[in-house]
């Protein structure tokens, strides 16, 4: 077997002898950021939790969008910084985020198909 | 033929030997996230379930209401414990901090540690077994919920938010069961013979399952739990 061509004609072995394939040798986040974002992770969970606990703010139309907004960042957090999907190489977040797309896709489909959406709309009794 | 045969090359750097494709990438790790992947789509599909679900069940108990039995005239009050939950999501979270820095003791084990927190932040089987530790107690908290639930009158028989539930969570407890094990056979090759720079992509790779599993408790904590 021949070793596949890299870029500038270089083989992968190459590459990654000199420390330039990505997925191999990339950069993490130091230990403060680490303790930064579990910081800011707690904060958002306590936000949220007390969210739940104010009745006026759980009867507002703002309850579910700011809750589903919070828990959006929370996980984006985690993914780019606990993951890091932010200093990965692109396919890795390729290979995340189209599944993710379609998982969600799914989700709204579903909802709009058989949920409470579709009762509202008349498509289910 | 020969530019689409798939290659064999392993690495030497710096006393690393990982299997690359032709992305260049290891191919472990692409087989990771695209694992990853598909259990996005796993947990969409079961979430989508619980969502669909919700509100129709046609008895209680309810996940946030109390309930009277017409025909026992037994009460039941709201089933889902938030403040169990929210210290059982903590937890959750903070070993997925435990998770990295045991990743980053374990690239970084070779530099030197002089300081005693550098020590302490450089000890891969210390933050291995806090990650497991905070695993097993979530796991426990699982298992607490659980048992009261089926206590106070709901199983995964009992009605439509039952049965949609403890599939959900339990899945994701299945998951975190196998991620508790994985780490503590980490750990028991870290006592062995130590984990270096040479295991990083190993450790990544777990750790990687460890936070997506994390993630989809995020989601579900705000769905299921919060969500009215």
């Amino acid at each position: 077997m021949t070793s596949p061509e890299s870029h500038h004609g270089q083989t992968a072995a190459a590459l990654a002898a000199q420390g330039h394939l990505e997925g191999a040798v990339h950069e993490h986040p130091t230990w403060s950021t680490y303790w930064k974002v579990a910081t800011i992770l707690t904060v958002i969970t306590v936000a949220e939790v007390w969210c739940y606990y104010v009745p006026s703010f759980v009867a507002s139309v703002w309850f579910v969008p700011v809750l589903l907004a919070l828990s959006a960042l929370k996980f984006g957090i985690v993914v780019l910084f606990y993951m890091h999907l932010k200093y990965d190489h692109k396919l890795f977040r390729a290979l995340f985020t189209g599944p993710l797309i379609v998982a969600m896709f799914t989700i709204v489909a579903l909802l709009f198909l058989f949920g409470k959406v579709a009762v509202r709309l008349g498509l289910l009794s | 033929m020969d530019s689409f045969a798939m290659p064999d090359v392993i690495v030497p750097a710096a006393g690393v030997e990982h299997t690359y494709t032709t992305t260049g990438l290891p191919h472990r790790k692409i087989g990771i996230w695209a694992f990853i992947g598909s259990e996005c789509m796993l947990f969409a599909s079961l979430i989508s379930t619980y969502l669909i679900y919700k509100g129709r069940s046609v008895v209680g108990p309810f996940p946030h209401e109390a309930w009277t039995d017409p025909s026992t005239g037994h009460h039941f009050r709201a089933i889902l414990n938030i403040p169990v939950t929210s210290a059982s999501t903590f937890v959750l979270l903070m070993s997925s901090l435990a998770m990295v820095l045991a990743l980053a003791a374990v690239e970084n084990r070779d530099k030197p540690k002089v300081t005693m927190g550098e020590k302490i932040l450089g000890s891969s089987k210390l933050w291995l077994f806090m990650t497991a530790l905070l695993g097993t107690t979530f796991l426990g908290f699982q298992a607490f919920e659980f048992t009261s639930f089926v206590h106070e009158g709901v199983s995964i028989r009992t009605n439509l938010f039952g049965s949609s539930f403890f599939t959900l969570t339990g899945f994701h407890g299945a998951h975190v069961t196998a991620g508790v094990l994985w780490l503590c056979t980490m750990l028991a090759v870290d006592f062995k013979r130590g984990l270096g720079p040479k295991d990083a992509l190993n450790v990544d790779i777990m750790a990687l399952y460890w936070h997506f599993v994390d993630v989809v408790w995020i989601a579900i904590f705000t769905l299921v739990y919060l969500i009215r």
